[in-house]
């Protein structure tokens, strides 16, 4: 029960340093965030941020509570049943199996979306904890680089 | 109406019905300064530290109920003002704060005076603004009014670059503020207010716990007649001081670190805390495992953050305290019997004389404990006590007789030394009937000495009552009682002649170490009506006691040896 991960989805203004305001009150207050994601809303004036955080139950009532006083923010969902996708990019030596890599990759939502001189990069779209077992999967294939894009979320 | 955004700064400090803004002028700040020149819809008061300014307006605040207004330059103007934004962060003070800027075009190039102010800002405000057109200077001033005093009240700082307060903008100061993003909660749920007075009416042993939420909803009237209904004692916080007459029978009196034997105790033994506008703060508890422990919690405030963030309530109401309480009453008026908790009444008189509030008279030399009480004999109702920070603070706290809201003004949360001479200031310029007494420490009366000049050129004569121990006594205490004695860089032996400064100044001064000297001191310094210093020379190593050492529980103090008087 302690420090469980937890998903809490915001919405915000979209309008100068309101981004500062939330990632201030997360180090001021000593919470810490796994991942962040952030991008406008179409034909709107908010914008979404996505924050995976661990942390008790109370800690989670605090953080959300403590973000509700922020001036900019419209309304803070946690605790609500969530659709989690994330993405990640992979960077392979061309030295490895292609068609192995992209066998796994379509597993995940994902496939080979570059093929350079001496690299290739791979793309997957799915749940974070998904994600997770992928990246361990694909250790055999000695990827070079990996970046995580972060959770995004709706409620169901 | 096309005018400057200077303009419109003046512009909407008149429409919000500003009559005094305490500030110091500098380069980004000029085009304002300029206008205020020009204008004659407020009072500027011109302090000589920025962190002075922001205290005085802090005071005036306090004890008008309004906003309190500064403005400073930019760089270092606005970061000596840092610890002033800070305190009225920590003590949900309304204000608003207006800070130049470098022009626009040179924010972001390390230009001269600039430093990132809403980035510093940030996490000692309610809210800031970087403001980058003038045409929205009108619609941020009024949100920033309104947000500083709404829902938990507290400082707004807005950041306006130097070309912004010289481009020409429509002002309409009529138009409504859009908040769709803030909307605080005033009234309270029905049914949680509904279970909470059943819960009163159910307990044994209830006790209000009474914190400063309520002076800023200015409910103390109301919080009066609640506890003179239902018969049930009451313990107040250091912010709270003077919601209850220090003569209210249901008083008992403040509790936490140096909070009274019968206030702790009662707060110990109870079965349910109505925690009115009070935030469950690490002074007031002490270890939180141990605190109320065989009690239910109400908790009533208008910050939801302050609900169950220390200690869990099982009657949340988020709500003005005002509204919340009246409410109640409407239901305890016939659910509540105040003969059912008279028994309990006793107990708590019982603890209160087996350890009063009190101290031991000393042949030598004047008790600072004596110097509170007898301000209070000579000046009671008619002086508003402002403080500084330490043992002279408490001692205040303790031993004021304090008859009235907003009549003790003093820095709870951030606990800043300096802050008492400039607050007195900002006080006395809001109340100019009563006596403004500042009862300070011989070392915070030098973290501001210099306003000494503010005071005498504005004719707002402050009266500060040094307490003076030599000493840094609060660390020292700690020291004697924590670290075996060893008083480390506290001793303040070597001292200015307090009598010469405040004269150097054009005040007047007075040394005193008998009890007549004081009273003669004092009833002169009141008559003649200017700025003093009373420089007592008190008692060097008296403690303040009770006392609860941080962590520990509440019901374990240490308390005073009593001698046979
Ligand atoms: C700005 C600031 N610096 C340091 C402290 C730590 N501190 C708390 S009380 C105290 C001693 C205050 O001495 P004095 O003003 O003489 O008051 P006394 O305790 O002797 O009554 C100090 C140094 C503080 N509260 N504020
Ligand atoms: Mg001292």
């Amino acid at each position: 029960m302690e420090n469980e991960r937890r998903v809490v989805s915001v919405i915000v203004v979209n309008e100068a340093s309101v981004l500062s305001r939330i990632t201030d009150l997360f180090s001021g207050r000593g919470y810490n965030i796994e991942s962040l994601t952030v991008a406008p809303i179409p034909e709107s004036k908010y914008s979404r941020l996505t924050i995976v955080t661990a942390g008790s139950v109370r800690v989670i009532e605090q953080i959300t509570k403590q973000l509700h006083k922020l001036i900019p923010i419209l309304r803070v969902y946690d605790h609500v049943d969530f659709v989690e996708k994330e993405m990640a990019l992979i960077k392979f030596p061309l030295a490895e199996s292609i068609t192995d890599i992209d066998i796994l990759c379509q597993a995940y939502n994902g496939k080979i979306v570059n093929v350079g001189e001496d690299m290739i990069v791979a793309m997957v779209a799915d749940e974070p904890r998904r994600i997770d077992n992928f990246l361990k999967a694909i250790k055999r294939f000695n990827p070079k680089e990996i970046v995580r894009g972060g959770a995004v979320a709706l409620e169901r | 109406m096309q005018i400057s955004g200077a303009q419109i700064v003046i512009e909407a400090l008149i429409a919000e019905n500003v009559d005094t803004v305490f500030g110091y002028p500098g380069g980004a700040i000029m085009n304002v300064y300029d206008e205020i020149y020009k204008q004659d819809g407020f009072e500027h008061i011109l302090t000589r530290h920025e962190q002075a300014a922001i205290h005085a307006a802090e005071g005036y605040s306090k004890a008008s109920g309004k906003v309190g207004v500064a403005m400073i330059t930019s760089g270092p103007g606005f970061t000596n003002a840092v610890t002033g934004l800070a305190d009225a962060y920590m003590d949900s003070i309304p204000m608003v704060v207006i800070s130049g800027q470098v022009p626009m075009s040179l924010i972001g190039t390390d230009a001269f005076q600039e430093i990132d102010a809403v980035g510093i800002s940030r996490s000692c405000t309610k809210h800031n603004y970087l403001v980058t057109d003038a045409s929205d200077l009108g619609r941020v001033l009024k949100e920033a009014f309104y947000i500083a005093a709404s829902g938990r009240p507290g400082p707004v700082h807005v950041d306006i670059p130097k070309d912004v307060t010289a481009q020409i903008a429509e002002f309409d100061y009529s138009l409504p503020i859009e908040l769709e993003t803030y909307k605080p909660h005033t009234k309270g749920n029905t049914r949680q207010i509904k279970k909470a007075v059943e819960a009163i009416a159910k307990a044994k042993r209830p006790l209000f716990y009474l914190g400063g939420g309520i002076i800023n909803s200015n409910a103390s009237e109301q919080i009066r007649e609640f506890v003179k209904m239902t018969g049930i004692p009451a313990v107040e916080t250091f912010m709270a001081r003077g919601t209850l007459r220090y003569d209210d029978p249901m008083l008992i009196s403040m509790l936490g670190m140096h909070g009274s034997y019968a206030a702790n105790m009662a707060m110990s033994e109870t079965d349910l805390v109505i925690g009115l506008g009070a935030r469950f703060d690490d002074r007031v508890t002490g270890k939180l495992s141990e605190f109320a422990k065989n009690a239910e919690v109400i908790h009533v405030d208008i910050d939801p953050a302050s609900i169950s963030k220390l200690v869990n309530a099982n009657y949340p109401i988020v709500g003005d305290v005002k509204i919340v309480v009246e409410a109640m009453m409407e239901l305890a008026r016939e659910q509540v019997k105040s003969s059912r908790y008279e028994s309990w009444v006793e107990t708590i008189n019982n603890f209160d004389k087996l350890h009063p509030l009190s101290y031991n008279e000393d042949v030598e030399r004047i008790k600072p404990q004596w110097v509170i009480e007898r301000i209070g004999e000579l000046l009671g109702d008619d002086a508003n006590i402002s403080t500084d920070v330490g043992q002279h603070q408490m001692w205040s706290a303790q031993f004021y007789p304090f008859t009235r809201a907003r009549q003790f003004i003093s820095s709870g949360g951030l606990g800043t030394m300096g802050f008492g001479f400039p607050a007195a200031i900002g006080v006395k310029r809001a109340d100019m009937k009563r006596t403004s007494i500042n009862v300070t420490g011989d070392g915070s009366i030098l973290m501001n000495i210099q306003e000494l000049m503010t005071a005498v050129e504005k004719k707002l004569p402050v009266i500060n009552v040094i307490l003076n121990n030599n000493f840094l006594g609060m660390v020292r205490q700690w020291q004697t009682l924590f670290y075996d004695k060893r008083h480390s860089e506290t001793d303040l032996s070597v001292q200015p002649d307090f009598v010469k400064v405040a004269e150097s100044f054009g005040g007047i001064g007075y040394r005193v170490t008998t009890k007549e000297e004081f009273d003669a001191a004092l009833k002169d310094a009141v008559e003649k009506n200017v700025v003093a210093i009373i420089d007592v020379q008190v008692h060097r190593m008296e403690n303040v006691l009770p006392m609860v050492p941080a962590g520990g529980s509440l019901f374990n103090m240490m308390l005073l040896e009593q001698k046979e008087k």
